[in-house]
């Protein structure tokens, strides 16, 4: 058989007003139209959603494992970046 | 269960700074650590997964096939609308699993295609007649039940996108146990006509029910690297053994006697004691000798290739759209 494989979509459903779009899976489909209507009936067959987003899985550049350290060790050791990291005279209350 | 065509061993050469990634690899999978599909993995553990995920979704479609026999005869529009959400669910199930396993460097059309070719095995559940009513009540009690007891504890496996998919696929699971429980119910509390229907489905599905665990723990090759890579939480007789506890009872409930003079509560273990597995008819049904393998086979060879010049017209379509498209913005330049 020589048929031609179907481009992979990945599927971002948003859950309930206010929330942002979240990976759910992927799918196949010819065009993204079609892959919109899939995943309507893949992912949301249960009220699962408000809103869908597709996107072409070939249109996704991802981070490399194997660089994590080098991408997010810096952020580690900055801990002024967190509030914990000052001090407020107990007397203020919280702030 | 449905990965029980996994019984064999994986020769497996290692040169030394495999063994010193495996090393790191096993200790990641130690600290519960997911495994996510850019990451490093051994060889053997990319291809048990593939091999457990695509029999898993295999089982999913093929599974359709033994109930959407009933869809157009249920008997009721209630009953007809369950199962009919039932069976589309089963194909969603089958649909989350291929994707799951394609994120393992393998293609929909491969996987699809070692099916077809009779390459790829699937449950052996699903090679058994549905000749009752009646065993649709027992497929969403027994069936059903069987693989929710093996599918929550693939919800916590060491491959992320396999147990994000069982994760989806148990939340989505729970309501078909019930509604074959429901079924069953039912016809028990009908005419004798009906409970005798009931008690003939049991008949029929309880041996074959257990034998979805897979071979006994003293004959499954594949469990020691499934465990200590934790594909697998737990082994094939602990969850057919939990899967009878659970089981019985709710048989009992209903007035049915269970296939199994063996069949008694043993108080010093406190689990139920059950007779000998036919082992003989597992391996038959499982090397595509059951009832019905012929006939399943058939049907999905049939339906593939009849939806080819469906998948060519549909990407035949996107393509003439997006010429079309390109056409056009061209023209308003």
């Amino acid at each position: 058989m020589t048929e031609a494989n179907w481009p992979l979509f990945e599927v971002f459903i948003r859950s309930r007003g206010g929330m942002s779009h979240r990976h759910v899976g992927s799918l196949h489909a010819v065009d993204a139209e079609m892959a919109l209507q899939n995943a309507r009936d893949v992912y949301t067959r249960r009220g699962e959603g408000l809103s869908i987003w597709v996107v072409a899985s070939s249109a996704i550049k991802a981070s490399d494992p194997g660089e994590k350290d080098m991408l997010f060790d810096p952020a580690n050791s900055k801990i002024y970046r967190h509030p914990t990291f000052y001090e407020v005279p107990e007397d203020v209350g919280n702030m | 269960m449905y990965t029980q065509g996994l019984n064999s061993i994986d020769a497996h050469p290692t040169s030394a700074e495999d063994a010193e990634r495996e090393a790191r690899f096993q200790a990641r999978i130690d600290a519960d650590e997911k495994i996510e599909p850019n990451d490093w993995m051994p060889a053997t553990y990319r291809r048990t997964l593939v091999r457990q995920i695509s029999q898993h979704a295999h089982s999913e479609i093929v599974g359709m096939l033994p109930e959407g026999n009933w869809l157009t005869r249920a008997p009721s529009l209630r009953r007809k609308a369950a199962l009919l959400a039932k069976v589309q669910d089963e194909g969603g199930h089958g649909l989350y699993l291929y994707a799951a396993a394609e994120t393992l460097d393998v293609t929909r059309e491969e996987l699809v295609e070692q099916l077809l070719a009779g390459k790829a095995k699937y449950s052996s559940i699903f090679n058994y007649p549905t000749l009752t009513w009646a065993d649709i009540g027992a497929i969403g009690w027994l069936v059903d039940g069987a693989a929710i007891m093996n599918q929550i504890p693939l919800c916590r496996c060491s491959y992320g996108p396999y147990a994000r998919a069982m994760i989806r696929i148990c939340k989505e699971e729970s309501f078909h146990q019930r509604q074959g429980y429901e079924i069953m119910s039912t016809l028990a509390r009908g005419t004798a006509e009906q409970k005798a229907m009931a008690q003939g489905a049991l008949d029929r599905w309880w041996w074959p029910s257990l034998m979805m665990f897979g071979p006994s723990d003293k004959e499954s090759q594949h469990s020691d690297a499934s465990m200590r890579w934790k594909i697998k939480r737990f082994s094939n007789d602990d969850l057919r053994q939990k899967f009878v506890d659970a089981t019985v009872p709710q048989g009992h409930a209903l007035g049915l006697v269970f296939p199994d003079p063996q069949l008694k509560w043993n108080e010093a273990s406190g689990h139920f004691d059950f007779g000998p597995i036919d082992w003989e008819e597992f391996r038959q049904v499982l090397a595509g000798n059951g009832p019905c393998s012929k006939d399943r086979m058939r049907a999905r060879r049939k339906a593939h290739a009849e939806g080819v010049w469906v998948r060519e017209a549909a990407l035949a379509h996107a393509a003439k759209r997006r010429a079309d498209e390109e056409a056009a913005k061209l023209a308003a330049e």
